[in-house]
């Protein structure tokens, strides 16, 4: 994830993630006294009980999902205002969404498609020019490697968006010389994403790189192949769980970009969700405006929300690696 | 899995053991690399800016040499990335760095010959006989419209349509549309609305220069005319000559002021470098100086208390939960990472909107009537809570992986000599636990010291209660530099630079030990 990351914490061991199937915690409780509590989960012997767990369990969960669930009755709110709004849906209307394709002035599918470009494009390439990277680094020698391995780690403590300056001058003169590339374009915005595509990634992924057997590209090379062979039809399939998680990671950060999108697309019909949305909630329509911004924002956050629990493991485990939220 | 990716890309087969079509396929990349290269040069050839014919062909010639021999296999599969990290990240760096030791921004976007042009230019008086035109003013298509050079779309009495800018007038090339009068759309342009137009407070002293030192000069926004002019630049001596007034200019920074010091200075400055000025500004001037540091002790206080809650809370789920005993974990864990799946922009925008004082939830439910984007200290805790529930599924998952991979031996072995649960957990658990997720909790800490996301959608780093009104109650360095280059209504490039720079240096006195102590650094063979 180029932009919107963090640093990359090269001292970290790759967490394991949330292990989330049941069964794979080998805590000690488990091992000792407490697995009687399975039995009579309502009077265990050891630790007081875990009623006061669920109930503080409960607790967070409320904390965690009222905003989501305030956005949910807003968005089928039949009146759609913010003033009209409660916690709890009052009732069941796809007014909002039925507005929310159909307001020219905001054009809801235009910017959903913008975000969809971006991220998948920027997404593609920086996992290409990542495994392009990557497979040098762990796979060839080099003069120079050790040095540049360092100089990425060391690029990577200062995110892009600290020198939006120098960003947004140069694509404003990139504007004057090559207009689809400057300011207010698609393609502009995924070339600053792609400055970050290779340091970001490339440690993540020549990790991964360096668990597949040098041995496999030696029999390949034996046999003649090409490296270019052996890049494109041996290693790029081995290490595909970890292209799919880069690609994921990478997905997730640029969808949700925010800061240089705002920066860089000023007309309506170029913008992504963010900055589309974001449109919709200040000045004198932001009442009235309500339950239209909370059908989008709840469209926009449904397919990522769906690719979190479908692949918990994956993005929170190269989230833990390569950046921080 | 061969995406043809840009140009650059084109995959290097040794051509002894390649398939033709890939032979093929490498020299069509290279080609259409090359053919690209010799297009962006010619463009910015003839813009003018030779450090970019350079560039550009320096990249041809690594494309040429790195795809075309067989030399060094290793550039082949580094070069595309290193070419995109030097120009889109390292150079925007080093770009930064140096427009903070310039006094670039609105009002000093030229240099001195054109500033001091267009500065002439613009005194044209209009006399009997003046041609007059439809006027559109424009600037190129994907520039910024509020400091991207201007242009004038004119259009003369007998229909011809004509294009100045502050250089001179051509001929209007390529399709337009015509309005009442006035150009309404031309290609390769973006026509500034009204609003947008008055933004600029630029046009005011934008003037076209035509032949014989006359220029074309806008009155209103739709009407532009012809005249001469009553300044005069007299270059030896470096002044600037009213013949009507007889006002003489002299140079003062960056601009022409008036010497007798009666008369306002001419509207265009140009742009120049000021040395360490920006620095000193921001330390130096009262105003700037007393918000420049409240700034900077909330961007502390913000990023270090959004770590603890957010820590704290996320550790104590984490316990909470690490126990087998309780049946429903993984549902619980599932909802609870829920809030870190949706996107920023969407939690944080829901959030505001509960904040709001007359209709907000937080208000409602809790019968309070809290004015909280209105108040700095209500502002602050809103950020702070707003931030503690983006947050802490993040914590509650790291520390969840970290407390699972603690051995059970250890644990055991607590136990058997007659550690109490909460002796392990002080003696045995958080101990193991921190070193754990040590680093993570300051990389948090780095990420949210620049959080620009959450501050610009929920307050955009106000209230602006204090003296000047471009430093807000809740602003970090980042949104400060934020507003003085782009937000806010006259753009101070060099200034919001001199911030970056400074956060820069934060950043790296921040995580630089961090690096230096990283095992990475003894990994690497």
């Amino acid at each position: 994830m180029s932009v919107a990351s963090g640093p990359l914490q090269p001292g970290v061991p790759a967490e394991p993630g949330p292990r989330t199937a049941s069964g794979t915690a080998t805590s000690p409780a488990a091992a000792s006294s407490g697995e009687a509590g399975g039995t009579h989960p309502r009077a265990p012997r050891v630790g007081g009980g875990v009623w006061w767990r669920h109930l503080l369990a409960l607790l967070a969960l409320a904390f965690a999902l009222f905003p989501l669930l305030f956005m949910l009755s807003a968005a089928l709110n039949p009146s759609g205002t913010l003033s009209s709004t409660s916690l709890l849906p009052a009732g069941v209307s796809f007014d909002n969404f039925s507005k929310l394709f159909n307001d020219e002035s905001r054009p809801f599918v235009s910017w959903y498609k913008n975000a969809l470009i971006i991220a998948t494009a920027g997404s593609i390439f920086s996992v290409f020019i990542g495994a392009c990277a990557a497979f040098a680094f762990s796979r060839l020698r080099f003069r120079g490697r050790r040095a540049m391995l360092l100089a990425l780690l060391l690029l990577q403590m200062f995110p892009a968006l600290l020198a939006f300056v120098g960003l947004y001058i140069t694509f404003s003169k990139i504007g004057e010389v090559l207009p689809p590339f400057g300011l207010n374009t698609l393609w502009g915005l995924i070339l600053v994403y792609m400055g970050g595509a290779m340091g970001s990634n490339v440690w993540l992924l020549k990790g991964y790189f360096d668990t597949v057997p040098k041995e496999l590209d030696e029999a390949a090379f034996v046999d003649g192949a090409s490296h270019a062979r052996v890049f494109f039809s041996l290693t790029l399939p081995l290490v595909r769980p970890i292209l799919v998680t880069v690609f994921m990671v990478s997905f997730v950060g640029l969808f949700g970009e925010f800061m240089l999108a705002s920066i860089f697309l000023t007309d309506v019909d170029r913008q992504t969700l963010g900055v589309g949305l974001y449109g919709m909630t200040f000045g004198t329509q932001r009442n009235a405006l309500f339950g239209q911004f909370a059908a989008g924002a709840l469209l926009s956050s449904l397919p990522i929300m769906a690719l979190y629990l479908a692949f918990q493991r994956q993005l929170i485990g190269g989230l833990t690696t390569g950046s921080v939220k | 899995m061969a995406t043809p990716a840009t140009p650059a890309h084109a995959d290097a087969l040794p051509p002894a053991q390649s398939a033709p079509w890939a032979i093929t396929l490498k020299w069509v990349l290279v080609a259409a690399a090359l053919i690209l290269c010799l297009f962006v040069a010619t463009r910015v050839a003839q813009q003018g800016y030779a450090l970019a014919v350079v560039g550009a062909a320096f990249v041809a010639m690594a494309v040429l040499v790195v795809y075309g021999t067989r030399k060094s296999v290793p550039a082949k599969y580094l070069l595309p990335g290193l070419l995109l990290l030097l120009g889109l990240q390292v150079w925007p760096i080093v770009y930064t760095a140096a427009t903070s030791f310039t006094n670039y921004g609105q009002g000093h976007l030229v240099s001195k010959e054109e500033a001091t042009n267009q500065d002439v230019a613009y005194s044209v008086q209009q006399v009997a006989g003046s041609q007059t035109y439809g006027l559109s003013v424009a600037v190129k298509d994907g520039t910024d419209i509020m400091a991207a050079p201007l242009y004038f779309l004119l259009t003369d009495e007998k229909g011809k349509n004509f294009v100045g800018d502050s250089k001179g007038l051509h001929p209007l090339e390529g399709d337009v549309t015509m309005g009442l009068g006035h150009i309404k759309s031309a290609e390769g342009y973006r026509i500034l609305k009204l609003g947008e137009a008055n933004k600029r407070k630029d046009l005011s002293g934008f003037a076209v220069p035509t032949s014989d030192g006359r220029g074309i000069k806008a009155s209103g926004v739709t009407q532009a005319f012809e005249g001469a002019p009553t300044l005069k630049w007299d270059k030896d001596k470096d002044t600037i000559t009213d013949s009507v007034t007889g006002t003489v200019y002299v140079e003062k920074d960056a601009r022409w002021v008036p010497k007798s010091g009666d008369a306002s200075p001419l509207p265009v400055g140009w742009k120049e470098n000021v040395g360490l000025k920006n620095y000193s500004e921001l330390f130096t001037n009262p105003t700037i100086r007393k918000g420049f540091l409240g700034i900077f002790a909330w961007n502390m206080a913000f990023a270090v208390l959004s770590v603890l809650t957010t820590f704290i809370l996320g550790m104590l789920l984490a316990l909470l939960l690490n126990d087998p005993r309780i049946k429903g974990r993984s549902i619980y864990r599932s909802l609870l990472i829920l809030p870190y799946a949706v996107p920023v922009f969407v939690s944080a925008l829901v959030w505001a909107s509960m904040f709001n004082q007359d209709y907000g939830l937080i208000n409602n439910l809790t019968g309070l009537h809290v004015d909280w984007f209105g108040d700095p200290w209500a502002a602050r805790a809103a950020i702070l809570l707003t931030n503690l529930w983006l947050g802490f599924p993040y914590m509650f998952v790291v520390c969840t992986g970290a407390l699972q991979s603690i051995p059970g031996d250890v644990m055991e072995a607590a136990r058997i000599d007659g550690a109490g649960p909460l002796r392990t957990l002080r003696s045995i658990t958080m101990p193991l636990l921190l070193v754990a997720v040590g680093p993570l909790l300051i990389a948090s800490f780095a990420f949210n010291f620049n959080n620009f996301g959450l501050i610009y959608l929920l307050t955009k780093g106000g209230p602006f209660t204090g003296e000047s009104a471009q430093i807000g109650s809740t602003d970090l360095l980042i949104t400060y530099a934020f507003r003085l280059a782009i937000d806010g209504t006259s753009p101070n490039f060099g200034l919001a630079s001199s911030v970056a720079v400074i956060i820069f240096i934060i950043v790296a006195l921040l995580s630089f030990p961090g690096f230096l102590r990283s095992k990475a650094l003894e990994e690497v063979n």
